[in-house]
């Protein structure tokens, strides 16, 4: 394995790790914000933080903590900004990270960033239908051969990253702690999933834990790799408001999927809109403002024997449970059959409450 | 002088042979009872005394020492006052010893000596004849029910004093009233009730006929409970011997209706604050619980997620081996649960998905539903059907079919599976081991393929597969196939439970 990081960038990540509870207190104290700590020279950032941190014995600026083994006994690489492989959009981020910890490996990650890549994100909390619009559009921008980037928090994050991987590899998680420790725990399996076929990646070296004022800033990295951000759902002050912000400030595109005017996880996406981000539908309004209207297309589905195309569009018609279709005087088990097909086609979903969601496109 | 008296004591839902031995010697008026009695038999002594001498009866005042044997065996309950009574007047010289030889005795005294009916009667006349004995005394309330075993004089009586003038044979004993045990009582919850619930019936119809258990989901209302309730009525009916072993166990938990043979299957639906003790049965006795009483019927769990962790995991065994064993000091008592089980939930905690747009739970409470329902069970429910609100038309119109309809369906279904698995020791198709799946299950290539790709979708998880392919199986018996299908396949990954591997982004 070539090194992807010099040593004084090593231990500046290192610093980074141990000065994170006194960047916590400090954002706690409003003496600073994270992302400009982390814009400061070692020195400089040290005596910002004097005051959270408390009289230092004398040799503890020496001491490191055991990076290099602790970076070899996971599988996390580092790639300094002074590595030639260094993603270049990541030198857009306001104080782009000294490192970045990949898991996966340094050249999947260039592979899956050489073409555009699109950050999805959204709230946690998100509704049914809101994570059927992320899965999808993760879906279809994965079989459209583009990277999908976001957060791998619940909710429209996880199902982002999950639906990219029903059609193809192409899906990068930015962590808020380090890239080996599947933050939130309960998306253990998902993370294994992205880091064996994708990339897992982090500002912070392998073992550091997921800091409050690092969600926030590991916002900048999703968006600075990404050439758009497309936010699904997002009540007012979500973080993922503040990935579309950090996009538009450094220039990128900047996507919204509007929702119900009176549903307040709609209201950033909206607002969004409402402020001249793209209007995200589906994949293809993605594609048109990526790479120009008309220059790519979303994978068109294969066609689908009659009976099956019949089931689909009475569900996206709004027969949208096994109910209300046998309601409407079809036969059972060829219904039971035909909702099985199609969920197994990725045509549809089976949402809570037993009712289908017919995948868009 | 000395004598000896016969009668049982119920251990789980077993009779076991107890002998009370009553020795009445001169010494300090006194009434002792030893040999593993319980408070409760103890007690006995004070109803006995009054008993006797409330029938005219002597009650002897010198020493009185009854012994229960085998003393192994922990004596609990009231039907050993009858045996200590007879034991007394036998060896006090007021009936002959040697006319208890060939009979049992079992019941409760009151103070006036009248005898009342007690628990576990019909086990303790399968007791009686299988130590081939020639009669049994009874209270006469519970004579009709010790008389469905046959085989035993039944003596049903209402006095101590008759008890004495029967078994010193100078009178006979009294005639019992023809037991009418019509096998099948046509159940009064059927499915001609239920308007415009296919999909539900369907599920239920499956359930019943592979012996699945089957979680209903659906918002409040909607007829879950009312369909349920039906699942016993078309299950096929309980067979002579089964009918019998219902009524023991009833009986035995003191549930059973007096003078007659249960011939329904049982339909338990216990309370979701239960406890694990009072789901498998617990206490001193130990007296069966709700698993015991739904054996051979219905075990309805309506509002799953809202049981406690311990009730559903104690739950595990049971559903597994159909039956729990319970240990109390150095006894273990055995109790059948071979139940079927029927879940019944709200789809998430504001109760309204799928209702409309009506639903106001986010991502995080429905995880949360789901977790609290893929707890311990989660590997033995087959089947997952939503039930929606029906529409008005179909709630006025005519209902879609009958129990009897759907019952003959089951029946056939039943017969292929009992032909197919002749001689495996296995049932029917919930039951198929692994090695019986592969056998009696094999897909063609495109049923294989749909299996494969939901696996691939993380939708499925391997235990998943086996239990998709359980209830294929029995779809195609349904059908009248011996091949499953990739139809078959279809159908069941329609209707199967998905709370075990949720998708990657759950
Ligand atoms: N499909 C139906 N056909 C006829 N009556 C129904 C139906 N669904 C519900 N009901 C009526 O509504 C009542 C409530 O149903 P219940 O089974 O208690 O609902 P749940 O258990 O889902 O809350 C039933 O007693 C019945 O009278
Ligand atoms: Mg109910």
């Amino acid at each position: 394995m070539s090194a992807g990081a010099c040593e004084r960038c090593l231990r500046r990540s290192a610093l980074i790790a141990r000065l994170a509870g006194g960047i916590e207190l400090a954002e706690r104290r409003r003496r600073g914000c994270a992302v400009d700590l982390l814009g400061l020279d070692d020195d400089a950032l040290m005596r910002a933080l004097d005051a959270e941190l408390g009289p230092r014995s004398p040799d503890e600026h020496e001491r490191e903590p055991s990076l290099r083994r602790s970076a070899n006994g996971t599988a996390a690489e580092p790639l300094c900004r002074h590595d030639s492989r260094y993603p270049a959009s990541l030198t857009d981020a306001p104080s782009p990270p000294t490192v970045l910890w990949v898991v996966g490996g340094i050249a999947r990650l260039r592979a899956l960033l050489a073409g555009s890549a699109v950050a999805v994100v959204g709230a946690r909390a998100a509704s049914a239908y809101g994570l059927e619009v992320a899965r999808v559009l993760g879906a279809e921008l994965a079989s459209a051969g583009v990277t999908t980037i976001s957060g791998m928090a619940f909710g429209i994050d996880a199902a982002v990253h999950a639906g990219s991987l029903e059609r193809a590899d192409t899906t990068i998680a930015v962590l808020a702690g380090g890239p080996d420790r599947p933050y939130p725990k309960a998306k253990q399996r998902l993370h294994t999933e992205i880091a064996r076929r994708g990339c897992v990646v982090s500002e912070l070296p392998p073992g550091t834990r997921s800091w409050r004022w690092a969600f926030p800033a590991r916002n900048r990295i999703i968006a600075s790799l990404a050439a758009m951000s497309v936010v699904v759902e997002a009540a007012e002050g979500s973080g993922a408001l503040i990935t579309a912000r950090h996009a538009r400030e450094i220039g990128r595109d900047v996507g919204g999927v509007p929702g119900r005017v009176t549903s307040p996880l709609a209201a950033g996406p909206n607002a969004l809109v409402a402020d001249g981000a793209a209007l995200v539908r589906d994949a293809q309004d993605v594609l048109d403002a990526v790479f120009g209207a008309g220059m790519r297309h979303a994978g068109e589905s294969p066609p689908l024997a009659p009976e099956l195309a019949g089931l689909l569009s009475a569900v996206a018609d709004g027969c949208d449970s096994l109910h209300a279709l046998l309601a409407t005087g079809r036969e059972i088990d060829a219904t039971l059959a035909g909702l099985a097909e199609l969920e197994l086609l990725g045509r549809l979903r089976r949402g809570p409450g037993g009712r289908y969601v017919a995948a868009l496109g | 002088m000395f004598a000896r008296v016969r009668t049982f004591v119920i251990e789980g839902v077993q009779p076991r042979p107890v002998f009370v031995e009553v020795d009445v010697r001169s010494g300090l008026p006194a009434f002792t009872v030893v040999g593993l009695a319980d408070a409760g038999v103890r007690e006995a002594r004070e109803r006995v005394r009054a008993a006797l001498l409330n029938s005219d009866f002597e009650f002897p005042l010198r020493r009185i020492t009854a012994n229960l044997a085998p003393a192994h065996l922990r004596k609990v309950g009231a039907g050993f006052d009858l045996a200590l009574a007879a034991g007394v007047l036998a060896a006090s010289g007021q009936l002959d010893p040697e006319a208890l030889d060939r009979w049992a005795v079992f019941g409760e005294l009151s103070l006036a000596g009248e005898l009342r009916g007690c628990r576990g009667v019909l086990a303790v006349a399968e007791g009686a004849r299988r130590a081939r004995l020639h009669g049994l005394v009874v209270p006469r309330s519970r004579a009709r029910e010790a008389a469905l075993v046959g085989g035993v004089v039944v003596a049903g009586m209402e006095h101590l004093r008759e008890v004495r003038d029967v078994l010193a044979g100078s009178r006979p004993a009294p005639r019992l009233p023809p037991s009418r045990d019509a096998l099948a009582t046509p159940s009064e919850h059927d499915l001609a009730d239920v308007h415009g619930q296919e999909a539900a019936v369907k599920a239920l119809a499956l359930a019943a006929a592979g012996g699945h258990n089957i979680l209903l989901e659906g918002p409040p209302g909607t007829g879950k409970t009312m369909l349920a309730r039906r699942l016993p009525s078309i299950l096929p009916p309980l067979t002579r011997e089964e009918a019998l072993e219902v009524t023991r166990i009833h009986s035995v938990a003191g549930v059973a209706p007096a003078g007659g043979l249960v011939c329904s299957r049982p339909f338990r639906a216990p309370h979701h604050t239960i406890s694990a003790s009072g789901m498998i049965g617990g206490g001193a006795g130990p007296a069966p619980g709700e698993a015991t009483l739904a054996h051979l019927g219905v075990l309805f769990l309506d509002e799953l997620s809202e049981f406690s962790r311990p009730a559903l995991e104690a739950l595990r065994q049971p559903l597994e081996d159909g039956v729990v064993t319970i240990v109390r000091g150095q006894r273990a008592a055995h109790f059948p649960t071979a139940f079927q089980l029927v879940g019944a939930t709200n789809p998430c905690p504001c109760g309204m998905a799928g209702v409309e747009d009506r639903c106001s739970c986010a991502e995080p409470d429905l995880a949360r539903h789901r977790r609290r329902l893929s707890g311990p069970l989660v590997d033995r429910l087959d089947l997952l059907v939503n039930v929606a609100r029906p529409a008005v038309a179909t709630i006025s119109g005519p209902s879609a079919t009958t129990s009897a309809a759907v019952r003959e369906a089951v029946l056939a279904a039943r017969e292929r599976q009992l032909r197919r698995l002749a001689g495996t020791g296995v049932g029917c198709n919930a039951r198929l081991t692994p090695a019986l799946v592969r056998r009696h299950a094999r897909l063609d290539a495109r049923g294989q393929h749909r299996i494969e790709r939901a696996y691939d979708l993380g939708g499925l998880s391997a235990r998943g597969v086996l239990r998709v392919l359980r209830v294929a199986r029995t779809a195609a018996d349904m059908a009248g196939r011996d091949r499953v299908t990739d139809g078959d396949v279809l159908v069941a990954l329609s209707l199967r439970q998905r709370f075990e591997a949720a998708p990657l982004a759950a």
